[in-house]
């Protein structure tokens, strides 16, 4: 049954628009010229990652040296982004800031899907009480704004990365259960899901197999948003004391050394705009793939 | 009809209630730090007399479903609990400190609507134009902007280096606060005919008014552009259109009326993004508001006002959600009628 569907499938895979002669390296192009704000987010995130590789060569000192006689030095030639009130170099601090908050984005991301989704889809596939349990807890978690709650649990678990992270994920998962129940719903309303019941295929399979394939779209183009929201939670938490603590290169800890002094606007300025570069390629990347993936749209 | 809905929407908000009480409680009783170090501070804790005394007068030693009844008792008598860092009852030091959030909140949805839905029509009918490119590019970036950076870049550009805002804070230093009858500046101000202070304080709203609409800003381009675009492509516009009707027309009396509606039911979202921006924003502007109480209980650990400030933020939150509801069954008729 499921190779008959998979051969079927390819072969609607559009005749008419795959020429024959395209190459795979033309279709590329193709798909970058068609999809521009995809492709540069996705590049723009590449870059980061590499920089996270290669931190420790890319950046010209150690993030955590300290050099008291060249204290809050403006950005010059030896000093890109300047200095902080310790002499240390921002440059270096900011690249290897990339470290903490991308790493820690993708890792919340990841979880709340995986919760969320598998809470959602055996939500909206099984329904009766469990969905109701489920759908509760996950209002009740959405019932806050997402800072604040996030703002409580950290405070509650105490400042640290590893907390900021918990109460990110406790923030996220709702949001994932509820879409994924809503995308379950409707898929398995489809008429080839009642053809592979009528054909006496188990439950689980079907949920597996045949709902979960074609429900995750939207969970894809939301996830690609989030990693640039949970960087903006995390760096808030931080930034309001209450996330990563001095003396580590948190963008967020690192915009909060800058804000009684404006006369040093280094401080914060450089930290602020890697914020900024990292969620904008996540939200181009979301767009692009929302246009690429959800034609309706 | 219409009462029945509404009546309907009030009784389910009740459990939901009782759900977030549970799960601030929870939360509250799952800290490892001691309450008792906070009560009665870290010396006397060697004290057993104080300990106990302390454990008795704050029910410590109840056990946890009790204490969590006698809790959902004293809410429903407004009893929020008392603040470890102010010694006043928590719900009075929120009622001191939100108006200057719902202040904030006002003027920043103000902002949000007057420039938002003109941008957002304006993409929604030159769809995929320039003009719509561009929209979508600058809403992109402004989502993308960390409210609490921006707001630190705006002061040090437009206070420190040019000098043409005011710095943080609601009213300038040497002004003195107009007596406090709502609480919102602006407005006692005026009742006081106070035209400095008036001044001043609508002054002072305008960098943080820019940061946390911004926030909203680009929620409200976005849905105004997708509703107008479905909108222009229905059946009654081509009717309206095939009668002769003048574009304009068909967009402000037609098309418009009917994206407002969808745009009602946002307020309610763009309303929780304004509270989570408002604890951002607030912090960099050193605005008096709940935002501020809230990192300030948080930094503190002073769980009570955490505890009661989140719990009010919520309740205010599904308040917003429940109108917004409402409102909607009134504008839209169906929604009333499947529901009801």
């Amino acid at each position: 049954m499921d190779k008959t569907a998979v051969s079927s499938g390819s072969s609607v895979t559009n005749p008419g628009v795959v020429q024959v002669t395209a190459s795979p390296g033309r279709l590329l192009v193709a798909h970058i010229r068609k999809y521009p704000s995809l492709w540069i987010g996705l590049a723009v995130l590449v870059v980061w990652f590499l920089i996270i590789i290669f931190a420790s060569q890319i950046a010209p000192t150690d993030p955590l040296a300290q050099n008291l006689s060249e204290r809050l030095a403006p950005p010059s030639s030896a000093h890109w982004f300047g200095t902080d009130e310790l002499g240390r170099d921002i440059f270096s601090r900011v690249i290897h800031g990339a470290r903490i908050s991308l790493p820690a984005a993708f890792f919340v991301v990841l979880v709340s899907v995986t919760i969320g989704s598998l809470l959602g889809a055996a939500a909206g596939f099984t329904g009766g009480r469990l969905d109701d349990l489920i759908m509760r807890a996950a209002d009740v978690t959405l019932a806050f704004p997402s800072v604040v709650l996030a703002l409580a649990i950290s405070s509650f678990l105490g400042p640290s990365l590893t907390n900021a992270i918990i109460a990110a994920c406790i923030v996220l998962w709702p949001e994932y259960a509820r879409l994924m129940r809503s995308q379950v719903l409707i898929v398995r309303s489809f008429e080839y899901v009642s053809a592979a019941r009528s054909l006496g295929i188990p439950e689980r399979r079907i949920l597996l197999y045949h709902i979960l394939p074609n429900a995750w779209t939207p969970l894809i183009i939301k996830a690609a948003l989030d990693i640039g929201g949970i960087i903006l939670l995390v760096s808030a938490l931080s930034f309001l004391g209450l996330g990563v603590q001095p003396p580590t290169p948190e963008w967020g800890a690192m915009i909060a050394l800058g804000r009684t002094k404006f006369y040093q606007w280094w401080l914060a300025t450089f930290p602020g705009l890697a914020i900024l570069v990292v969620i904008f390629a996540c939200n181009l990347l979301s767009e692009g793939l929302r246009d690429w993936l959800d034609p309706n749209y | 009809m219409l009462s029945r809905y509404i009546i309907r929407r009030l009784l389910l908000a009740v459990p939901m209630l009782l759900g977030i009480s549970l799960a601030l409680f929870l939360i509250y009783n799952l800290v490892q730090v001691d309450p008792l170090v906070m009560i009665v501070g870290e010396r006397a804790m060697d004290n057993p007399e104080i300990v106990a005394t302390a454990t008795r007068q704050w029910g410590l030693d109840r056990p946890v479903w009790e204490q969590y009844l006698s809790y959902v008792g004293n809410l429903v008598r407004g009893d929020f609990g008392t603040s470890f860092l102010t010694r006043r009852p928590v719900l009075d030091d929120l009622l001191l400190f939100l108006p200057a959030t719902m202040e904030l909140a006002v003027s920043s949805l103000l902002f949000a609507a007057v420039v938002g839905i003109p941008l957002g029509v304006i993409a929604g009918l030159r769809y995929r134009s320039t003009l719509d490119k561009g929209v979508w590019f600058i809403s992109l970036l402004n989502a993308s902007l960390p409210p609490f950076w921006t707001g630190l870049i705006f002061l040090t550009v437009f206070y420190y280096f040019l000098g043409i805002a005011p710095g943080p804070g609601r009213l300038a230093p040497r002004i003195p606060t107009p007596e406090r009858v709502t609480g919102l500046l602006t407005v006692d101000s005026l009742l006081a005919g106070n035209a400095e202070a008036f001044l001043s304080a609508l002054h002072h709203l305008i960098l943080p008014t820019l940061i946390l609409g911004g926030f909203t800003l680009a929620l409200v381009i976005r849905v105004t552009r997708a509703a107008i675009i479905e909108e222009m492509r229905k059946e009654y516009i081509r009717t309206a259109r095939s009668k002769g009707m003048s574009e304009r027309r068909v967009t402000v009396r037609h098309a418009l009326r009917n994206v407002l509606i969808p745009l009602v039911t946002i307020l309610g979202l763009a309303f929780a993004g304004l509270l989570s921006g408002a604890v951002m924003t607030e912090t960099v502007f050193d605005w008096p508001g709940l935002g501020q109480y809230l990192v300030r209980a948080a930094v503190n650990l002073d769980y009570p006002a955490i505890q009661g400030g989140t719990l009010v933020i919520a309740i205010f939150y599904i308040l917003v959600n429940l109108t917004v509801d409402i409102l909607y069954g009134l504008l839209d008729p169906r929604v009333r009628d499947r529901d009801g």
